[in-house]
């Protein structure tokens, strides 16, 4: 059956997938008269040479890991949610009205009930197409990706309309009370006396995700349900006929995943901006994509290419601040990995299959 | 709201409709062959940038065209090459073309023109001018007549109005639009290629089984998707607007999925799906009308929205049901 050893499924084609879409993107480097080795040299350097660096990189990767996850949890479940966006986009929405509800003391209060909001805007949003999916057999793609545009559009509404503080043209919320205000890598690691840089972003949240990476395993391989979600997201007639029920996965499926887009929000939100903004996002949530794909939908592997792609975004603003190089460069390697991990696997792989396979053969030939 | 308005009204929709119809058409023949698209957007703005860079680069709206249309087919192209040759999976593939599209134009453009990741403003024959048909009031009367065209066509009746500004002075990319209509059906529902290319996004195996190549269909989709999605594109850079501008073709290719849905796959159930689209999209220009029309505020977020409300609608199937290809989104694999 298997044609491949698993260290080749999980490890060798991702990474010959990488370095093709790494060459093609230094061709595109070269392409606008740039020198991509250097390029190279400053974007390490930008993102993990100093502790500021490392800050921003652990904060995007934060942002990338909860809808890398969120990717997963679906995916494994056969649900293709291309909504995260949408999803984290509403999460921040129900931070920010959290964190604006009360005066709130000390963040280790406002963090629980902000995390809380956020995760359940978040599922909120990704409820209506999952309700649709398992119910009137909607195409679960076409709906997320229409829930993406109506989230902006209600984001945009409150912000305008409801949020936007006496005065201010500016669609963004008030500033969060001084409570909300999360504790920073640099005064964590200061506690036990490591320095770290004060402006970067990097914060509690990415304990928060680094939980979530370890749920979500436990979740996945270690529960009953995890097991059910996984047999459906394999085979949906065997999983009926195990009396696995299809109603039940899909929707609960997609409630964790839109909760994990939507707990994005305490890093970018409560994290970083410390109030509302339009767009937020980014396009984490598509990122996310990425991130699964690469990591192979497992926390483990989600882990590592998320923060890949911190590495990917905080040098690429490094690239943007020091070369003439636009910041849009990212979002062309962004599409090249997608491509060659997501999209083109089979080019890869049936290569190294035929390769294994003549491997196979010449040994059993030879054993004969 | 008088009758001047009303006319006003229509021809920005149809304006605004006509890059939906074209790329409405593009992803009706790739999915009626069984291939998801939702890169309408990539191969659309990437059309929108070399026609555009191009137009101004030779001076020829119609190099630029070309250029447009040749890029989108590439895009295709890829789009094929992951989703029929290597069977990957055809939604991923359109996310990857996306972000690909989005940040190449603004690269290319960078590296270009150093204008910020846009091209210079398209004037003269780099643009898409409007056509005057025969009888109507145009910039020709106007400047004959030595008065603005404005008051010329307060004087005009209602029915030169309704000519004039409404069927005439567009450019002829709108027209193009609106004959691959009819054409679209046509070629669909008419021609022995358009049967073939309906039964491979139905059931690929029959088709493979007569002794027909469902790759060599599926490639010509793709051809045909580039073709319309190029038309569409350079229709927003030469001839909606004068250049290209960073992601301008803002949402326009998710918003030809929706339509496509709400038309249930249909050619002519698309260009009223596109229409109404654009009407939408017209009506969130001018939100004084909708003001005075319903009588109160209408939040203009909720017009924008209102193409995906009602697309998730009709996906819901409670008004009537709207039932994809059935081979759609899978790769074929011909039985060892």
């Amino acid at each position: 059956m298997d044609v491949m050893p698993k260290w080749a499924d999980v490890l060798l084609v991702p990474v010959i997938s990488l370095i093709l879409a790494m060459v093609i993107s230094a061709l595109v480097i070269l392409g606008i008269g740039e020198d991509p080795w250097a390029a190279l040299k400053l974007m390490v350097q930008g993102s993990f040479g100093s502790t500021y660096g490392w800050g921003y990189t652990l904060f995007y990767a934060t942002n990338f890991i909860f809808t890398g996850l969120a990717f997963a949890v679906a995916s494994h479940a056969a649900m293709f949610n291309i909504g995260a966006e949408g999803q984290a986009t509403l999460g921040g929405l129900g931070v920010a009205l959290v964190c604006l509800a009360l005066p709130w003391p000390h963040w280790t209060l406002a963090l629980p009930a902000a995390m809380a909001g956020g995760a359940l805007f978040g599922a909120a949003w990704a409820f209506l197409p999952a309700w649709l999916a398992a119910k009137r057999g909607s195409h679960i793609v076409i709906t997320t990706i229409m829930f993406n545009f109506i989230g902006a559009a209600v984001l945009n509404y409150m912000l305008v309309n409801a949020m936007r503080p006496e005065g201010s043209m500016d669609p963004a919320s008030a500033k969060f009370p001084d409570g909300t205000n999360l504790p920073t890598l640099h005064e964590m690691l200061a506690v036990v006396g490591i320095p770290f840089a004060k402006s970067a972003p990097a914060n509690v949240a990415l304990l928060i995700a680094l939980l979530a990476c370890f749920l979500v395993w436990l979740l996945l391989w270690r529960t009953r349900f995890g097991f059910e979600l996984r047999a459906y997201g394999k085979s949906e007639s065997g999983a009926i006929y195990a009396g696995i029920s299809p109603t039940k996965i899909i929707i609960v499926a997609m409630l964790i995943s839109g909760g994990l887009s939507g707990l994005m929000a305490v890093n970018n939100v409560m994290g970083e901006a410390e109030r509302l903004v339009l767009n937020s996002v980014e396009g984490a949530g598509f990122i996310g994509i990425a991130v699964a794909l690469m990591g192979r939908n497992h926390p483990l592997g989600i882990l590592i290419s998320a923060i890949l792609f911190g590495f990917l975004y905080q040098g690429g603003a490094e690239l943007a601040l020091w070369t003439t190089i636009p910041r849009e460069l990212i979002v062309v390697i962004q599409g090249l990995v997608i491509l060659f991990t997501g999209a083109l696997d089979n080019m890869v792989r049936m290569p190294i299959e035929r390769l294994f396979l003549w491997r196979r053969r010449s040994r059993q030939t030879a054993g004969e | 709201m008088d009758f001047a308005t009303l006319i006003q009204i229509l021809d920005s929709s149809l304006r605004l409709a006509t890059p939906l119809l074209l790329a409405c058409l593009a992803g009706l023949f790739s999915e009626r062959s069984g291939i998801f698209d939702i890169g309408l957007e990539a191969k659309m703005l990437i059309s929108a940038f070399f026609s555009a860079a191009f137009a101004y680069t030779t001076g020829s709206v119609w190099l630029g065209l070309l250029a447009g249309i040749l890029a989108s087919m590439v895009f295709a192209g890829i789009h094929g090459l992951a989703s029929i040759t290597f069977r990957g999976n055809q939604l991923i593939s359109g996310v990857a073309l996306n972000f690909l599209a989005s940040g190449m134009t603004v690269l290319i453009a960078q590296d270009w023109f150093q204008q910020g990741g846009r091209t210079p403003s398209l004037i003269g024959r780099a643009r898409f001018e409007g056509i005057e048909l025969p009888f109507a009031i145009g910039p020709s009367d106007a400047e004959a007549a030595g008065r603005p065209l404005s008051e010329l066509l307060a004087e005009a009746g209602p029915l030169q109005l309704f000519y004039s500004e409404l069927v005439s002075g567009h450019s002829v990319l709108v027209y193009v639009a609106l004959l691959a209509v009819p054409a679209s059906w046509w070629v669909l529902f008419r021609t022995r290629f358009g049967l073939r290319l309906r039964a491979v996004g139905e059931n690929p195996a029959a088709v493979d089984t007569a002794g027909i190549s469902v790759i060599g269909l599926r490639y010509s989709a793709m051809v045909i998707v580039g073709l319309l999605c190029g038309l569409a594109g350079a229709y927003l850079a030469t001839g909606l607007q004068a250049g290209f501008v960073k992601d301008m073709t803002a949402g326009r290719g998710y918003i030809a999925l929706a339509a496509l849905i709400f038309a249930k796959w249909r050619p002519w159930h698309a260009l009223g799906a596109c229409l109404l689209f654009g009407l939408l999209q017209a009506l969130a220009l001018r939100t004084d009308v909708v003001e005075a029309l319903f009588r109160f505020k209408l939040p203009v977020q909720f017009l924008d929205s209102l193409p995906y409300i009602l697309t998730v609608v009709i996906l819901a199937g409670f008004v009537g049901k709207a039932i994809p290809p059935r081979a759609g989104g899978e790769p074929y694999v011909k039985e060892r």
